[in-house]
């Protein structure tokens, strides 16, 4: 059974208490936005075979969102993290890295 | 182009002749090739969707220059780990007309063939357990009129007449009714593969298992060939049919699609003696119910909500499942379970299938069938085949397109079945 640590309350809640909210990091495309970026913004996933990074929601524990950085391939969880972050933070890439020393973030560092 | 081997005919007089003779003379279903480096159309998936693409291809259209590409072994993803259950109750317009085709070709399919593939139109009721569902349903039944496709509402007392083993009364998810399609019903899904692949193979097409797609190879913005574990392959068409996996060959050809991909499982009991002769639904409680051949009970569950690659499934999802199914079927709670597994299922936004050409030229993907492909599968590949043949789709793909999202068309079976369906 899959178990997340919620950042916010810090319970390490199991599957049965978490919601979950699908691909994290999605940039949401203003209003002047182009057709084909509006329509990547709602549809396009990348829905990868390896490392996700995902949103989640502690529903029946603090009720709040927090995001999950997780193998698809493995289902081993690399860390959580609060959801007021623009990219995964450097602990969570540190911790992808250990596990999976050719994993490349497709960001660049602001 | 090479001459295949032949299987030769199956009929009760090839079974006479066998029986004579020790059935020595059977011959293989289908050849193991090894890859040519050109083929006009490649179709990556030899699962159903995949094998019944490349047979509509050479039935309907008189193409027989295809590789029928797999990973595994042929028929070893979703095809073989559903729960074979058949039905064209649909709200929508255009997936009543798709499924209704895939269910009227499975009615003739073992003759078409000429493989069995025990098509058993026993008749399937989809429960409905609260107000709710009775209103969904009863205007699932006046939608269905219209389209022509046969069903109807029942009555608990009828519903019990057919289901003997059902306790109505509830307390918590009571029977007040079912949406009941008279010729739905299942078929045996690794046959349905198999004699797919059979006739494919008559008809000169190579399947080639043990094969992976590594690469997708373009020049201006066309499609050249694909790189697999067997070397590079090169090709006019690609059809790419691989389900759970379509997002990866997608990335690998330059695009992205509407798609996630989420573990769906399904178990069965240990066999016992017949006692439900129809199939089951129950969606409020996100359980599937039929009696195989063999006796066991084969159960559906729900999905898993987050993405997941590892074809199984989770415990609770079982205990969800199984804890629901037992109120309404108490007998089960006396049975033991025997096996559980899972399939890797590519869900779009709407829960409807992608039938579609792609930024790539050349390039054609059929996919997003979600927790429901097994029923589609002979229409999906007889509309596949058109869109592929043509270049463009035929009246049962069109509303099926990867457009429909960007123009906001969705083919809305989340709301109309508001569970997996």
């Amino acid at each position: 059974m899959l178990i997340l640590t919620c950042p916010c309350c810090g319970v390490a809640a199991e599957e049965t208490e978490l919601q979950p909210g699908g691909e994290a990091h999605l940039k949401r495309v203003g209003p002047g936005g182009s057709d084909d970026e509006f329509e990547a913004y709602l549809f396009a996933r990348k829905n990868p075979k390896g490392v996700h990074f995902e949103r989640w929601r502690h529903a029946y524990g603090c009720g709040k969102w927090f995001l999950a950085a997780r193998c698809t391939a493995t289902l081993q969880v690399f860390g959580t993290y609060k959801a007021q972050t623009p990219h995964p933070p450097a602990e969570i890439v540190e911790k992808i890295r250990e596990a999976r020393p050719d994993w490349q973030p497709d960001w660049s560092a602001e | 182009m090479p001459e295949a081997p032949t299987s030769g005919r199956y009929s009760v007089f090839a079974l006479a002749r066998e029986a004579l003779r020790q059935h020595t003379g059977w011959r293989r279903a289908w050849a193991s090739p090894e890859p040519r480096n050109r083929y006009k159309v490649i179709v990556v998936g030899a699962g159903g969707h995949g094998l019944a693409t490349a047979y509509y291809l050479g039935k309907n259209f008189g193409i027989t220059d295809i590789a029928v590409l797999e990973k595994g072994w042929l028929g070893g993803g979703n095809t073989g780990r559903n729960t074979t259950i058949i039905r064209s109750n649909y709200l929508k317009d255009p997936s009543a007309a798709l499924y209704e085709k895939a269910r009227s070709l499975y009615e003739t399919l073992s003759q078409d063939l000429n493989y069995n593939i025990m098509f058993s139109p026993r008749g399937l009721i989809m429960l409905a357990q609260t107000e709710h569902e009775v209103r969904g349903y009863r205007r699932t039944v006046h939608a269905n009129t219209l389209q022509g496709v046969a069903t109807e509402w029942i009555e608990p007392a009828r519903l019990k007449q057919l289901v003997p083993i059902i306790n109505l009364d509830g307390p918590r998810y009571p029977v007040l009714g079912g949406l009941y399609q008279a010729r739905g019903g299942t078929a045996r899904h690794d046959a349905v593969a198999w004699g797919y692949a059979r006739a494919c193979s008559d008809m000169g097409m190579h399947i080639i298992q043990n094969c992976e797609v590594t690469g997708v190879e373009t020049e201006g913005g066309k499609v050249r060939a694909v790189n697999t574990s067997k070397g590079r392959i090169g090709c006019d068409k690609l059809a790419i049919v691989v389900a759970g996996h379509s997002s990866q060959l997608a990335e690998m050809a330059g695009f992205r699609l509407p798609i996630e991909s989420v573990a769906l499982q399904a178990l069965v009991s240990e066999p016992i003696k017949p006692c439900m002769d129809v199939v089951v639904m129950a969606n409020t409680v996100h359980g599937y119910l039929s009696q195989s051949d063999k006796g066991e009970m084969v159960i559906g569950g729900g999905t898993d909500g987050f993405n997941n690659f590892t074809q199984r499934g989770s415990w609770h999802h079982v205990e969800e499942t199984v804890r629901a199914l037992i109120e309404t079927f108490p007998m089960l709670s006396r049975l033991k379970m025997l096996r559980q597994w899972g399939g890797i299922v590519d869900m779009t936004g709407d829960r409807s299938a992608i039938l579609s050409a792609t930024p790539v030229g050349g390039i054609f993907v059929n996919c997003g069938w979600g927790t429901g492909g097994f029923k589609a599968i002979p229409g999906s590949g007889w509309a596949m085949a058109e869109l592929i043949a043509k270049g463009s789709p035929g009246p049962l793909a069109a509303d099926f397109g990867l457009g429909r999202f960007r123009e906001g068309r969705f083919i809305d079976e989340s709301v109309a079945a508001g569970v997996a369906h």
